[in-house]
């Protein structure tokens, strides 16, 4: 079986090292948490302004005042700091965050990510992203290999709107692992139970396989 | 006489907020944002509106009550999710929203703050949030010039307030208050406990009062929790 959203999740909590402070996107990137290695101190930092940022609360002890960049209710770890937004973001922009994990809509062979919007179809926002990937020395896409009609997501060149260019150097999807490097994707690793071939079939981008 | 920073009343407070103005909005989501001061612009009717706000609130909460009522002529924000009507408005070309980099609206207010016209950032570059900005390289990066915002009156919310205008912000209901109120022609502040001249501990100030204008102690705080997550209890 290929990896599911838990399964990307735990094999991007892999790349995570000890002793770093780590953004956290929206969707599978929240679930990276709950994989990091115990014993290992991960300071993770949330940009509406909170480094040290916990676990969700225990029902009944949720507080409004204090939510993470996805507006849920979220709890403080020891140590923890709030700062405001222009701090988060010059912090961000200043490298002092080790590594982003985000998701994305498209990703292409050198490293652009498209994320925030679909012309005519939605439109969002980008949020913080476009400062995340700017910046960051160190990001991580995780996907799904192919959007829902079947199509890559892994592409020669983005289609969508870009959110940031040459910023991507890893994805995880369902299928497996894949540096960025060079103007294309090297596969690292396959997912369980997933072929070359599917892989090399669902991949539109410069596939390097060795 | 004197500084006369305390307002009764949010009445008091927005009083010389006019139609076509430039408002910033403090918050991120339904968190820390000026409730008492959007409840008042309902009842003002103020029109052609442009907000400069992280985001537009829910349908029925937040800058959605101004959007239902048809006051917003343009929304700059950095994410506008969760609400349909603002999409709708959106989408049928009603609203004029223009959509920046989160950390790029944080900064532009801090610049207004600092007395700094421009701020160089990363982001956005090779993307279309650059069209028709100067681009600037430095150490072999790139860098977009970003305007420092220009607005009206800004409205904020705080935890506690003294009568010098004087703010503590509450965990991340913090966000972009503190550089809001930096950047306002005049800085409205609602707060949930004005307190007594000397109550706050100067080395605890988050935003020295010189930047605040007028402060008032809010009422009814509803504090709405836009996404409610918890853990079970083991």
């Amino acid at each position: 079986m290929a990896w599911d959203k838990i399964g990307i999740a735990k094999r991007i909590a892999q790349e995570v090292q000890d002793g770093t402070y780590v953004n956290l996107g929206i969707g599978i990137p929240t679930l990276v948490a709950n994989y990091i290695p115990e014993g290992m101190e991960v300071e993770l930092q949330s940009e509406n302004g909170i480094l040290g940022m916990g676990p969700f609360p225990f029902e009944g002890e949720e507080d409004a005042d204090l939510i993470n960049a996805g507006k849920q209710t979220v709890t403080l770890r020891e140590g923890s700091s709030i700062f405001d937004s222009a701090m988060s973001f010059g912090m961000i922009r200043a490298q002092k965050v080790d590594l982003t994990i985000l998701g994305a809509m498209e990703v292409s062979e050198n490293g652009d990510i498209s994320n925030w919007k679909v012309p005519g179809k939605m439109v969002k926002g980008m949020g913080g992203a476009m400062d995340l990937v700017a910046s960051a020395k160190n990001i991580i896409v995780a996907m799904q290999h192919c959007d829902k009609a079947g199509n890559s997501k892994l592409l020669p060149q983005c289609s969508l709107p870009l959110t940031g260019i040459h910023c991507i150097k890893k994805v995880v999807t369902d299928l497996g692992v894949f540096d960025i490097r060079d103007g294309a994707f090297h596969l690292v690793e396959l997912a369980p139970d997933v072929t070359l071939e599917e892989v090399i079939a669902k991949t539109a981008g410069k596939l390097l396989t060795q | 006489m004197g500084f006369n920073k305390v307002r009764a009343s949010a009445a008091e407070a927005c009083e010389g907020i006019t139609s076509g103005m430039t408002l910033m909005v403090g918050g991120f989501g339904l968190c820390g944002i000026p409730e008492n001061c959007i409840t008042e612009l309902v009842k003002m009717g103020v029109k052609d509106l442009t907000c400069i706000s992280n985001n537009a609130g829910v349908d029925d909460f937040g800058l959605g009550f101004l959007l239902q009522k048809k006051q917003v002529k343009k929304m700059i924000s950095s994410y506008v999710g969760e609400n349909a009507e603002f999409e709708r408005q959106m989408l049928s070309g009603e609203l004029e929203v223009e959509l920046i980099p989160q950390g790029t609206l944080a900064t532009r207010c801090m610049a207004a703050g600092y007395g700094m016209p421009v701020v160089y950032t990363p982001a956005g570059v090779g993307t279309e949030v650059a069209e028709g900005k100067e681009v600037r390289e430095f150490k072999g990066k790139k860098y977009l010039m970003e305007e420092a915002f220009d607005a009206d009156f800004a409205l904020v919310k705080a935890w506690k307030g003294d009568a010098m205008g004087n703010l503590v912000f509450r965990s991340t209901a913090r966000n972009f208050n503190p550089m809001m109120a930096m950047a306002g022609k005049i800085t409205i502040v609602e707060v949930e406990e004005l307190v007594p001249l000397g109550a706050l501990d100067p080395d605890h100030i988050h935003t020295p009062g010189i930047y605040v204008h007028r402060i008032f102690q809010g009422v009814n705080y509803e504090k709405r929790i836009e996404q409610r997550t918890v853990r079970q209890r083991i």
